[in-house]
């Protein structure tokens, strides 16, 4: 089956099987690896992206499903080679240790800010339900939404000229 | 983990989804957010020849408010119940059963129509459908049919859904006056499903006394059922400590309960007592205030 699938601003258009999952289409048709596969049963969110602005976890989703959706993953949240504030803070809080999650901790955080700019901690962590980091313990991943949060504010602070 | 080969069609309307279930009989499966049918296929536990999506019609996704019921359209996602000012106000049982579902992601794609229509034991909405006495409303060839949650819930997995019909919305009776309603739960840790739910819906007369209780109970049997027991001690009575207890010892029935790696069935049956209370006393709370 034909679809036309956009991927952080690209499209994509391919011949695939409608039993293939998004996952596989973002990493092996569009060769995007920033997304990652871990249980592949709708548990560790390793593989959540943005399809039509919602974190989804995309090996829970055929790919025919997003025929005609735009995506976004890890790759397409740098802006002109700046980092997102989110990839960011990340980085700075030392909210990874090997960094397998990280891209879905990173594509569900950016949902949460979406919905909810200024999150307390026990938001944050319920928004975290889905996504599983076996290294950090989760307590440099708040810091690093927390962070993230106050920078995004600021931000827009400055684009409206406050 | 990969699913096994499977024909796929969009349905862009209702009509046309009941038309394409009509012509592939007991080869197709409808799709809708997938987050119930996706991992059973994956698992090989589901193996459709066809999927029908119903995924994009967008018409089925809507919370309309009526006076003396809310309708919620079969492809609303668990996020947009969650987050309904309606939903909250008129049934927070329901509200907070789409918010207990899963994780952020889960909530943004799974449906309440694929979920009843799936009919998993351990399902959140089930304890509020029924306690609620909400009706399923379907459609098929032969036109509609609105289904009493009693009669809607037969067995683990297994609907009173024709095969060539589809859930087309639910509506939930809502009550005036000193009601309200609540949800409650003990999660499995990592699915978030339920290992015993338990909603309840009270309405207090102006003594204070329960006019109305109904409670359900989700994760415990081979599907959800209604506490009866427990609403006839409870009926007519001002809830007291005491009077909760008792009458939440007898919680729940006869119920041959669920056994697994997560719950014994003695503990499940336990947890229907203690939870049964608990929903029945945030609710009664809420309808004093």
């Amino acid at each position: 089956m034909d679809v036309k699938i956009t991927i952080n601003g690209k499209l994509y258009e391919k011949d695939i099987e409608p039993r293939l999952l998004l996952t596989h289409f973002i990493r092996d048709a569009a060769g995007l690896t920033g997304t990652h596969v871990g249980c592949e049963t709708s548990i560790c969110g390793a593989c959540t992206v943005l399809a039509g602005g919602l974190a989804v976890k995309s090996c829970t989703m055929f790919a025919v499903q997003a025929n005609g959706a735009e995506i976004l993953t890890i790759e397409g949240m740098a802006r002109e080679g700046e980092m997102h504030p989110l990839q960011e803070s990340f980085w700075e809080e030392h909210g990874l240790q090997c960094g397998f999650c990280t891209p879905g901790m990173i594509m569900t955080c950016h949902q949460l800010l979406t919905r909810n700019p200024s999150p307390d901690e026990t938001q944050i962590r319920g928004a975290l339900d889905g996504n599983l980091c076996r290294c950090t313990g989760y307590q440099n991943i708040v810091k690093a939404v927390q962070s993230a949060a106050g920078k995004m504010k600021h931000r827009r602070g400055a684009a409206a000229g406050d | 983990m990969i699913a096994q080969q499977f024909d796929y069609t969009v349905a862009a309307s209702v009509a046309e989804a009941v038309a394409l279930l009509q012509k592939h009989g007991d080869r197709a499966r409808i799709l809708a957010g997938g987050h119930s049918l996706i991992p059973m296929m994956k698992l090989r536990l589901a193996m459709p020849e066809m999927l029908i999506d119903i995924g994009r019609i967008t018409e089925l996704s809507y919370i309309k408010e009526e006076s003396s019921y809310v309708q919620i359209g079969a492809l609303t996602t668990h996020h947009a119940i969650e987050s309904s000012v309606i939903v909250q106000r008129r049934c927070p049982a329901l509200s907070e059963a789409a918010g207990l579902i899963g994780d952020i992601q889960v909530r943004n794609k799974g449906t309440i129509g694929g979920s009843i229509a799936h009919a998993d034991p351990a399902a959140d909405y089930p304890a509020s459908i029924l306690a609620f006495d909400a009706v399923v409303i379907t459609i098929g060839p032969k036109g509609e049919r609105q289904i009493p949650a009693s009669q809607f819930f037969l067995d683990l997995m297994t609907t009173a859904l024709e095969p060539n019909e589809i859930v087309r919305a639910i509506n939930v009776p809502t009550r005036t006056g000193r009601s309200a309603s609540a949800y409650v739960k003990m999660a499995q840790k990592a699915s978030g499903f339920a290992i015993c739910g338990a909603s309840a819906v009270v309405e207090l007369d102006a003594s204070g006394a329960l006019a109305h209780a109904a409670i359900g109970v989700t994760g415990v049997g081979n599907r959800a059922f209604r506490a009866t027991e427990t609403e006839k001690a409870l009926h007519g009575r001002k809830p007291t400590a005491e009077l909760l207890r008792a009458a939440c010892e007898k919680a729940a029935g006869g119920v041959s309960a669920l056994d697994d790696i997560h719950a014994s069935a003695e503990y499940r049956l336990d947890l229907v007592r203690i939870f049964a209370r608990r929903a029945l006393e945030k609710a009664i709370e809420r309808a004093g205030n």
